[in-house]
């Protein structure tokens, strides 16, 4: 018998590694596996890189994972917002490094990780700075730019509901970059907020197929869904 | 002369976006649009987090914190709308099959190059979130901004100063003073604030501008 489920966000996370890649779902508070990254602060790994839209907000999350300089460098599309203070600071400080990616480029790049493409050509972000350095080719009269795919060791995500073999549905908003980041990492963890029985999800509106997932983790409903 | 207030740019950005359009408002000014487009016409929104068919903010009280807009503020979802992953909803853009959307500024040109995500300080932390996908995928890219800047700048030059977020991209500019149409034929006024006229607003902007 094939089960995927963890007996708690600690277990589904503990081989995560010093050095390791993570990407983490999420844009802003909605979607973000909050108790995956409680569970990976104390697990204690350190030197990450980090994949998420943002560069965490307020205190709980990403940004206390910031605050205990557990992240090397953060790959994102957004870190400055109102909240980034973690983030900021250590930014300021030199003690971050930051890869700067147009939104779209971004959920493109892990998109073409998880499809095993070898590289994407875009037309966002010619002729800016994000451009800068990069292979430019004009294609039918427009100019891309070449873009290469985003691969992870793990990918933390959140989901609504999930079975044993993997099966996700999301809920409303908090679904955005959860489907493609479990197919771009070697390693998908999904935290929801129940397990079901096999075949109880519906197969016509299963988002992420089990394939894509590797340990599934049931958690309280966090203050964020509830 | 009288200056439109923000108000009454977003009720005239409004007026132009017609029904059955696919459009995004930027965070911001743009925001405000959604306000004033007519219940009596369908026009489907789009927030790049992954929702087509957005409604207005929630009740106070019913609030979800996972259903958000781009500005992570709780809004709601309209009967037939959806949800959709990010990848999709930056498809829906580069893919060109948005039909509209609106944004804020920092700097256009006249040739339509758009400066909006970087004021390019030194000490500035940098943030683009959708801002570049945004402006090279939709067919048609209306700014919002003031024309002026408070020391009394043009906002619409003939090069951009700051760093670009997308070339010659916008089509037209909606300010508090004016509205243009920009592209590769230059900057034409389609429409002026009462009282303002066309010499005058060639010396505000130091453009030679030409009447749409």
């Amino acid at each position: 018998m094939i089960d995927k489920s963890m007996s708690s966000p600690e277990a589904a996370v503990a081989d995560i590694f010093d050095g390791a890649s993570v990407m983490i779902g999420g844009f802003g508070a909605a979607g973000m596996p909050d108790r995956l990254i409680e569970a990976l602060i104390a697990q204690g790994a350190r030197d990450l890189t980090v994949i998420n839209n943002n560069a965490g907000n307020g205190d709980a999350g990403l940004a206390a994972l910031l605050r205990e300089k557990r992240v090397r460098k953060i790959i994102c599309s957004f870190p400055r917002q109102s909240d980034s203070h973690h983030f900021d600071a250590l930014y300021r400080a030199g003690e971050i490094e930051l890869e700067l990616v147009p939104q779209g480029n971004l959920a493109a790049r892990i998109h073409a990780a998880g499809a095993g493409l070898g590289a994407i050509f875009t037309p966002t972000g010619y002729g800016t700075l994000l451009a800068e350095g990069k292979e430019i080719r004009e294609i039918d009269g427009r100019n891309h730019v070449l873009e290469y795919p985003i691969h992870a060791d793990f990918a933390l995500i959140k989901a609504q509901s999930g079975d044993r073999w993997g099966n996700l549905v999301y809920r409303k908003t908090a679904r955005n970059f959860g489907p493609i980041m479990a197919m771009a990492a070697a390693c998908t963890i999904a935290q929801v907020n129940e397990i079901v029985p096999l075949g109880a999800l519906d197969p016509e509106t299963v988002v992420t197929p089990g394939i894509f997932v590797q340990r599934v983790v049931m958690t309280m409903a966090s203050a964020a869904a509830a | 002369m009288k200056r439109m207030d923000r108000d009454a740019m977003a009720r005239r950005v409004a007026q132009d976006i017609p029904e059955g359009a696919y459009v995004n408002l930027g965070i911001g000014l743009p925001t405000r649009v959604a306000d004033f487009l007519p219940p009596d016409k369908e026009i489907f929104l789009q927030s790049e987090n992954g929702l087509l068919g957005m409604g207005p903010a929630p009740a106070p009280g019913d609030e979800d914190p996972e259903l958000i807009n781009a500005g992570k503020q709780p809004v709601t979802l309209l009967p037939g709308g959806c949800f959709f992953h990010h990848a999709d909803s930056f498809a829906m853009m580069r893919g060109g099959h948005l039909d509209i959307c609106v944004l804020g500024a920092f700097q256009v040109s006249v040739r339509g190059d758009l400066a909006n995500w970087h004021t390019g300080a030194a000490d500035a932390i940098p943030a683009v979130g959708g801002a570049m996908d945004l402006a090279i995928g939709a067919k048609q890219v209306f700014v919002m901004m003031d024309l002026l800047t408070k020391a009394g700048g043009s906002k619409l030059v003939e090069q951009c100063d700051y760093p670009l977020t997308g070339l010659g991209c916008v089509s037209r500019v909606y300010t508090d003073l004016a509205i243009f149409e920009v592209g590769a034929g230059g900057a034409r006024v389609i429409e002026t604030v009462d009282g303002l006229g066309l010499e005058a607003l060639r010396e505000l902007t130091g453009l030679p501008l030409k009447q749409a």
